[in-house]
């Protein structure tokens, strides 16, 4: 007798138990993170905490490397194969959006009032992606350098300005001590060169495109602005203050062995800067004219067009967005947390903490590349642009034919809705 | 005659020279790989400014193929990528050799139109029908386990049946079968051998060196896919090795652990070369008795 109850009550509880799996509906989710073991784990945590905090949805994760991602989804979306939850780069939304790969999130946008405004990603005046971190983009370099070389030390109230730049990078040059004054990053291709060289031009006064309508390029990517940015560009390569082509490995290892005496990197790389030498400093970017600027927006988690199921998926990115989560993944990773309240519950980032430079430097220069569809195509064009000047093209043929690129691509495809 | 040997140990000596030098070229790349997969990133990056590069030398050991196996399941995509590439070798030497067959000895209308249309595929590359090709893939239905489903999507077959058969392929076996002598194929239809019966039991034997070229040319081709597997795979179990690649690629590259990786994933290649070397000179040598 007691061994039937035993039983009855075993089989009562998996029939329980399988009438709610039964009842959870499946949320597929797609993430750009595989191989990165500490991501993963902090979004296989919260997929774990959000699927037994309530018992409508279970979401499932299938990770992608991230060099491989954005040509899966475009993929899957030909295939009609896209997932209920992807994570999308802040500057490719609009693009995604547009195209119909995604869909405006069912989130109480009051819940994100206290967030950076480069996670926030807005398209057509509507929130499609949210971000749970941002990054950003510093000078580094060592105090004992900027002393030897008797150099003011720059701050967010009062950057560097172009004489004071330019005079830091000859400076370091005739100290004869390096191989190069700056390191730029010249190695990482793709996104980098608009991410972190863009803010340059923008702090000339140009832009990539007019964001007044984001219709052309014209006087924005060419003008008086955007030539002396471009002249300046090229000085430095010129002068001999950077590489036009740099080896990967000093690109990753080359400040830290003193080849350079200032690097332009972001903050995921700052832990290491810090472990190279003990008197690393961050430095707000310089002001050329027009601000100092850097650029904001990494990766962010949306609803793709085709999902049965947005307000399930958006309970999930509304779950993740917990202070706690954002604090997991800026101690996991090195970025910065979306919020005030979060950054304050991390080592790094906490008042006093090694990186807490950088959340100033977000909130007080991060602008968003231009937020248009035409991005995936114009960040390409400035691309090739800057290295062919870097390369030593001619600055105004080069932002001309770059200019009517651009043009010509927002024409093709009739304003990109703007 | 003194002089004369002199001489021709001078030349030995002097080819053997050049030989061990263009071997070398081709070695040290697989060296550095291998070397460097056993080093720390620091010491990695800073040895590739000296011949330290080379050797294995300083803090030596196997952290990196660890990581490695931390980082992405390395095995299974090697497994992957066998499977891939193994089935498909196979299917496409059977079907592009009796294509071939047919195209060369059996009279048929239409053969040489039928044969210049494969041949003019040459001349198309991969990336101008990927996308007709994903679209295509994603609406077919299949015969499995769970019914009948529609989509190949995630799967073995996505990655294995669209490049069974191809131009190339076939091309080399045609250009081979060509150089056979007809007298062969003549007696054993005079015989009354079926014309599977030539395939198997004349043609292929003798077939050693091109099926070797084409295994070898198939499996490259196969091993280094990366595009397509992009495209229909988004199931990490059944992503072959070339994208598994890009879980090392992250902000702050891990290069000992990419060296690692890339040699652990040279193994099979290494492996199916050595043994087909020793296949195609068996071949050639077995060709020759006949012959």
């Amino acid at each position: 007798m007691k061994h039937l109850s035993i039983v009855t009550g075993a089989l009562l509880a998996s029939v329980a138990l399988t009438s709610v799996a039964q009842a959870q509906t499946t949320l597929s989710m797609w993430y750009h993170g595989a191989g990165n073991e500490g991501e993963a784990k902090v979004l296989n945590q919260i997929i774990t905490d959000f699927n037994a905090s309530q018992a409508d949805w279970t979401v499932e994760l299938q990770s992608f490397p991230q060099a491989a991602y954005n040509d899966s989804v475009v993929a899957g979306a030909l295939a009609g194969n896209l997932p209920d939850i992807l994570d999308v780069d802040g500057p490719v939304m609009p693009n995604w959006a547009w195209a119909g790969y995604m869909q405006p999130l069912q989130i109480d946008e009051t819940k994100i009032a206290n967030f950076l405004p480069g996670p926030k990603g807005m398209w057509d005046g509507k929130l499609y992606s949210i971000g749970l971190w941002d990054a950003a983009v510093a000078l580094v370099t060592r105090k004992s350098t900027l002393e030897e070389l008797g150099l003011r030390t720059p701050t967010l109230a009062e950057p560097w300005s172009l004489e004071e730049f330019n005079g830091a990078m000859a400076a370091a040059k005739a100290s004869g001590k390096y191989e190069y004054a700056l390191d730029l990053g010249m190695a990482w291709t793709g996104e980098w060169y608009p991410y972190a060289f863009s803010p340059f031009l923008q702090s000339f006064g140009g832009d990539m495109v007019d964001r007044s309508s984001y219709k052309t390029a014209e006087g924005a990517l060419n003008g008086d602005a955007a030539m002396a940015f471009g002249n300046w560009w090229q000085g430095l390569f010129t002068q001999g203050y950077a590489q036009a082509t740099q080896d990967p490995a000093d690109r990753d290892n080359g400040f830290g062995a003193g080849k350079y005496a200032f690097s332009w990197n972001g903050n995921w790389a700052a832990l290491g800067a810090l472990k190279a030498f003990d008197d690393t400093v961050f430095l707000p970017a310089p002001n050329f004219g027009a601000g100092a600027k850097i650029g904001a927006a990494s990766w962010q988690f949306g609803v793709s067009a085709k999902s049965a199921h947005p307000d399930g998926a958006s309970a999930f990115i509304e779950f993740a967005l917990q202070d706690k989560y954002l604090a997991d993944f800026a101690n996991t990773t090195g970025l910065i947390p979306a919020t005030a309240t979060a950054a304050a519950m991390t080592e790094n980032y906490k008042d006093g903490g090694p990186l807490s430079v950088f959340y100033g430097m977000t909130e007080a220069n991060a602008l968003v590349r231009p937020v248009t569809p035409g991005y995936v195509v114009e960040s390409k064009v400035f691309e090739k642009a800057l290295a062919d000047i870097a390369n030593g093209a001619d600055v105004a043929g080069t932002l001309d034919a770059a200019t009517d690129e651009i043009n010509a691509d927002i024409e093709k495809n009739a304003g990109y809705g703007h | 005659m003194a002089f004369s040997s002199d001489t021709h140990r001078l030349r030995l000596a002097v080819r053997y020279v050049v030989l061990c030098l263009i071997a070398v070229i081709f070695v040290f790349p697989l060296v550095f790989m291998v070397v460097s997969s056993l080093k720390p990133d620091q010491q990695l990056l800073a040895d590739t400014a000296s011949l330290r590069a080379f050797l294995p030398v300083g803090d030596i050991s196997l952290d990196n193929y660890w990581a490695a196996f931390r980082r992405a399941p390395v095995a299974l995509f090697v497994m992957n990528s066998v499977i891939i590439t193994g089935v498909t070798v196979a299917l496409s030497l059977f079907f592009c050799s009796t294509a071939a067959f047919a195209f060369v000895f059996v009279n048929w209308k239409g053969r040489d139109l039928i044969l210049s249309i494969i041949l003019a595929t040459l001349i198309v590359p991969f990336e101008t029908i990927a996308i007709p090709l994903l679209l295509i893939s994603s609406k077919l239905p299949w015969i499995g386990l769970d019914g009948v489903t529609v989509g190949w999507l995630n799967s073995y077959r996505v990655q294995i049946i669209p490049f069974i058969v191809d131009g190339l392929t076939v091309f080399l076996f045609v250009q081979f079968f060509k150089d056979l002598p007809s007298e062969l194929i003549e007696a054993a239809r005079v015989e009354g051998a079926s014309w599977f019966q030539i395939y198997r039991r004349i043609v292929m034997p003798l077939s050693g060196p091109v099926l070797a070229t084409a295994a070898i040319l198939k499996f490259l081709a196969m091993y280094n896919q990366y595009l397509w597997p992009l495209m229909v795979v988004q199931e990490e179990g059944y992503r072959p090795v070339m994208v598994g690649l890009q879980y090392f690629f992250q902000l702050n590259r891990a290069w000992g652990e990419i060296m690692a990786y890339l040699s652990l994933i040279t193994v099979p290649v290494l492996a199916f070369y050595l043994y087909l070397q020793k296949a195609f000179i068996a071949s050639i040598a077995s060709t020759g008795v006949k012959g």
